[in-house]
C-alpha cells in the first residue's frame, strides 16, 4: 500500500474509533447523569432495561429511531430539519484535534491517539464550538413558536458572550504555553504533578470552567431550556432522532468539554511523575487513552454534581456575571500572566 | 506543517457529517406517520395558538451580537501576541495593554450606557 494510502487509512480508522469511543460514552453519560441523580435525590434511577439499568442507552437509542418524526405545519421545513444536524456536528468536529492520548504501535506501525495534531488546535477548536451557537438558533427560528424562539435567542446570546470569557482565559494560558497545539500543550504538562497548568492558572481555569458550563447550558445556566419558563427551549417543537441529535450533540459538547478541560489544566493524558519510554508500546498507549478519560469522567461527575448543587440564575445575573465579572477579571488575568512572565525572563513554567 | 495535516479534519468531517444524516434519514425511514391538523400545530402548551412567532424581538439580543463582534475579533487579536510573548517582550506587553485599556474604555462606555442591563 502506498504511503499516503496507508496515511489515509490510518487517519480514518482513528478518526471512527475515537468518535465510537466518544459516542459511547455520550450514550453513557445520559445513563450516568440519571444514575448520578438517583443518587443524589435518594432514588434508584433507571433499574428496568439489564442490570442496574445498563442497557438503557441502548433502549433510548431504538426509541429515538422508531418514534414519530413531527414536522409543525407552520415551521420552515427545509432549517427545522437541518438544524439539529449543525448542533451535532459542531459538537462532533472538536474530537479531531482532542489528544485522546500518546503515541500507540500497531503492527510496527506509530500511530498517534490524536486525529489531527495541527498547531492551531485551540484556534479550531474556538471556531468549531462557535459554530453550535448556528444549531441552535435556527431550530429556535424554524420551529415559528414562541417558546423556540426565546429559548434560541437566550441561548445563542448566552453563548456567544461566554465564548469570549473562554476565549480571553485561554489566552492567558498561551502567554504560558508558547503553543497552540494540544499535543504540545500536554506534553508541557508532564513530569511532577505541580506541572499541571491549573497551578499556574488557577484563575483561568476557573473562568474557563465557568464559561463551559455557561456554553453547555448546564445548570445554573440552564437558561435556554428553563423548562418551567419555556417548555423545552429551542427544542420544544423537536422529536425522534432530530430531538436525539440535539440531545447528542448537548452531551458530546459537555463530554468534550471536560476533556478540553482536563488537557488544558490538568495536564490531559500524561500521568504525574511518568514519562513516556522511549519506544512507544501499546500498554503506554492505552494507559494514556485511559487515562485522559478518567480525569474527563471527573469533569463529567462535577457538571452533574453541580446540576443538584445549585439553582438556576436569572437573566440578567446571567449576563452580568459573563460581561461585567468574567470578561474584566480575564483580561486582568490576561496582563498579570504576561507581565509576570515577562518580567521573570520567560522562565515562568515551561 | 503541510496542508496534508489538515486532510484527518476533513476525515473527521465526513464521519461525523455521515452519522449525522443517517441517522436523520434511518430515523425518517423506520419511524411512522400519522398526520393530524391538531397535532402539527404550534405548541403552545394545549390552548390555541395566539399570533405568530415572527415578531419583534427585544433589541437587547442585538446588542449582544454587536458586542460578541467586537470583543471576538478582540480575542483573536490577542492569540499571535500570547503565543509570542517571549520574544515580544514589554514593548509588546505596551502595546496590547494599550489596546486592551481602548477596548475595556469601550465595554465601560456601553457598560455606563446601559447597554449590559437586563431588566
Amino acid at each position: 500500500m502506498s504511503e499516503i494510502g496507508a496515511f489515509l487509512l490510518e487517519k480514518t480508522v482513528v478518526g471512527s474509533v475515537m468518535f465510537g469511543v466518544t459516542l459511547g460514552v455520550v450514550a453513557y453519560a445520559t445513563l450516568g447523569e440519571r444514575k448520578l441523580s438517583g443518587f443524589f435525590q435518594d432514588r434508584h434511577g433507571p433499574n428496568r432495561a439489564g442490570p442496574w439499568g445498563l442497557f438503557q442507552p441502548i433502549a433510548d437509542g431504538v426509541k429515538f429511531f422508531t418514534k414519530e418524526e413531527f414536522i409543525p405545519d407552520r415551521a420552515n421545513k427545509a432549517l427545522f430539519v437541518i438544524a439539529p444536524t449543525f448542533t451535532f456536528m459542531a459538537a462532533g468536529f472538536l474530537i479531531a484535534v482532542i489528544p485522546f492520548g500518546d503515541r500507540i504501535v500497531v503492527n510496527g506501525r506509530e500511530i498517534l491517539l490524536q486525529i489531527a495534531d495541527v498547531n492551531i488546535g485551540i484556534l479550531y477548536i474556538l471556531a468549531i464550538s462557535s459554530l453550535g451557537v448556528y444549531g441552535v438558533i435556527t431550530g429556535g427560528w424554524a420551529s415559528n413558536n414562541k417558546y423556540s424562539l426565546m429559548g434560541g435567542l437566550r441561548s445563542s446570546s448566552q453563548m456567544i458572550s461566554y465564548e469570549i470569557a473562554m476565549g480571553l482565559a485561554v489566552v492567558a494560558l498561551l502567554i504560558d504555553h508558547g503553543t497552540l497545539s494540544l499535543r504540545q500543550i500536554v506534553l508541557n504538562q508532564t513530569g511532577p504533578i505541580w506541572q499541571w497548568s491549573v497551578f499556574t492558572h488557577p484563575l483561568g481555569f476557573i473562568i474557563f470552567y465557568v464559561s463551559a458550563f455557561a456554553e453547555a447550558a448546564r445548570i445554573p445556566f440552564d437558561l435556554p431550556e428553563a423548562e418551567n419558563e419555556l417548555v423545552g427551549g429551542y427544542h420544544t417543537e423537536y422529536s425522534a432522532m432530530k430531538f436525539g441529535l440535539f440531545q447528542f450533540g448537548e452531551y458530546t459538547h459537555m463530554t468534550l468539554a471536560s476533556g478540553l478541560i482536563a488537557t488544558l489544566y490538568f495536564g490531559g493524558w500524561s500521568i504525574p511523575w511518568l514519562t513516556a519510554p522511549a519506544e512507544p508500546t501499546v500498554w503506554w498507549g492505552l494507559l494514556t487513552f485511559a487515562v485522559f478519560w478518567i480525569k474527563t469522567f471527573f469533569f463529567m461527575f462535577v457538571f452533574i454534581w453541580v446540576r443538584w448543587t445549585l439553582p438556576r440564575f436569572r437573566y440578567d445575573q446571567l449576563m452580568g456575571l459573563g460581561w461585567k465579572k468574567l470578561i474584566p477579571l480575564a483580561v486582568l488575568n490576561i496582563l498579570a500572566m504576561a507581565a509576570i512572565l515577562i518580567a521573570t525572563g520567560g522562565a515562568g513554567m515551561e | 506543517m503541510t496542508p496534508g495535516d489538515y486532510l484527518p479534519i476533513l476525515i473527521v468531517f465526513g464521519i461525523v457529517g455521515g452519522f449525522a444524516y443517517f441517522s436523520l434519514a434511518l430515523t425518517h425511514l423506520l419511524g411512522p406517520r400519522r398526520y393530524a391538523p391538531i397535532k402539527q400545530d404550534t405548541y403552545e402548551c394545549g390552548v390555541d395558538y395566539v399570533g405568530d412567532s415572527r415578531q419583534r424581538f427585544s433589541v437587547k439580543f442585538y446588542l449582544v451580537a454587536v458586542l460578541f463582534l467586537i470583543f471576538d475579533l478582540e480575542v483573536v487579536f490577542m492569540y499571535p501576541w500570547a503565543v509570542n510573548v517571549r520574544t515580544l517582550g514589554w514593548f509588546g506587553f505596551v502595546t496590547m495593554t494599550i489596546f486592551l485599556v481602548l477596548l475595556t474604555v469601550g465595554l465601560l462606555y456601553e457598560w455606563k450606557k446601559g447597554a449590559l442591563e437586563w431588566e
